[in-house]
């Protein structure tokens, strides 16, 4: 009993916070295709619409897995070998944001500029 | 090879100052080693479950699955630190006043155990299956051999696993009145890093629309995949360029932990000679 109201009680305050900011559905407008092969983003650099929610494609033609990461636009995805994934990014601020594939850091860079 | 043995050890890191930070809280708790090594062991197993359907559960929920499923395991983990740090608010006392009650707290003390061994499982499921799936994938390339991958792999979590160890040992230098107060401390920050990673995840997975704002910068100080950032992040839930809506949830999980442990500790005197 003493647990279940505590647990409650627990949920009631943590769920406080995203309560405080309002919650809508998911919404893709655009959608841009990277492409990553032998752990490169091709291309490396692509243009979207500042200011409007995008939707990165992310086609992973290698066997191996990685991780879609960037700390500019607060994305962290990972794609599997020979898999895609959809990562939303937005709305930006006009700017430069890099982004990179956190398992072959050495090779996998790019940048999504945002005009 | 390198590049095995740094992705290993960051995400064997990630996992492992979880379970050092629960070790330290939970010294002297009778039977505490079964429910960390019971934490750990499941966790690697849901780790190569989660692996192998990585794919079916990132394409659930509108390609949103995987975010869906990192903000919920998070947030599990959020719940089971406040439950803890509040029976530990209500119980810590007790223990250590009434020697005859001990019996029966070490009874229910399992029920926070089992919190923190969750906890331990859910941090070990999120950063294991990374690995498992980094390394499959290794495998499944002609870049790397068998070879490349068991000494990139265990060095890698040989190299974490010291790194945890070592926090752990700092840890338990703390003398005991301050040990209990400084984990307490580390395990209500934890959960609140947690639930702002949760946030970001969901405005990822574009459930959350708004306060997406980014406060403030702190890149050029110190970055958040750095490795001293690295551990701030999952210790005290640092992050470089934290959101309006990360704030507010980190915040609102202090004082929300703060009010219930609180809370929690008043209502002791009703709790004693209370079976339950
Ligand atoms: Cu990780």
């Amino acid at each position: 009993m003493r647990c279940f109201s505590l647990l409650s009680a627990v949920c009631a305050v943590a769920l406080t916070g995203l309560a405080l900011v309002e919650v809508a559905p998911a919404r893709a407008d655009d959608m841009v295709t990277i492409v990553i092969k032998e752990h490169r983003f091709d291309p490396a650099e692509v243009k979207i619409t500042a200011n409007k929610r995008v939707t990165l494609l992310v086609d992973n033609q290698d066997a191996t897995s990685e991780e879609f990461e960037s700390g500019e636009m607060k994305v962290e995805k990972i794609v599997g070998g020979r898999k895609q994934i959809k990562v939303m990014v937005g709305p930006l601020k006009p700017g430069r944001y890099p982004f990179f594939g956190e398992f072959h850091e050495a090779t996998a860079q790019g940048a999504v500029i945002a005009e | 090879m390198l590049a095995s043995l740094i992705i290993v050890f960051r995400e064997v890191l990630e996992a492992g100052l979880i379970v050092g930070i629960v070790l330290a809280a939970t010294q002297g708790v009778v039977g505490r080693g079964r429910w960390v090594a019971l934490g750990i062991a499941a966790g690697i197993v849901g780790s190569c479950i989660v692996a192998a359907f990585a794919d079916g559960i990132s394409s659930l929920f509108a390609d949103t699955g995987q975010e869906l499923f990192n903000a919920g395991v998070l947030l599990v983990a959020v719940v089971m630190l406040a439950w803890h740090n509040a029976w530990m608010a209500q119980h810590g006392r007790e223990l250590a006043r009434d020697m005859k009650a001990v019996g029966r707290a070490v009874k229910s003390g399992e029920k926070s155990l089992a919190a923190l061994a969750i906890v331990i499982g859910v941090a070990v499921l999120r950063e294991g299956s990374e690995v498992v799936l980094f390394l499959t994938g290794i495998l499944a390339s002609e870049e790397g051999g068998l070879a490349t991958v068991a000494a990139g792999g265990l060095g890698g979590m040989a190299l974490g696993a010291l790194v945890s160890v070592l926090l752990y040992a700092g840890l338990v230098q703390i003398p005991t009145r301050h040990l209990f107060a400084t984990t307490t401390w580390l395990l209500t920050l934890l959960a609140a890093g947690m639930a702002s990673t949760a946030v970001n995840f969901l405005a990822q997975a574009g459930i959350l629309m708004s306060g997406g704002t980014v406060l403030w910068d702190t890149s050029g100080f110190l970055r958040d995949n750095s490795l001293i950032g690295q551990a701030l992040h999952i210790m005290v839930g640092y992050t470089d360029r934290p959101t309006e809506a990360q704030l507010v949830a980190y915040v609102a999980v202090v004082a929300g932990i703060l009010l219930l442990t609180r809370w929690a500790a008043r209502s002791v005197p009703r709790m004693v000679g209370a079976a339950e």
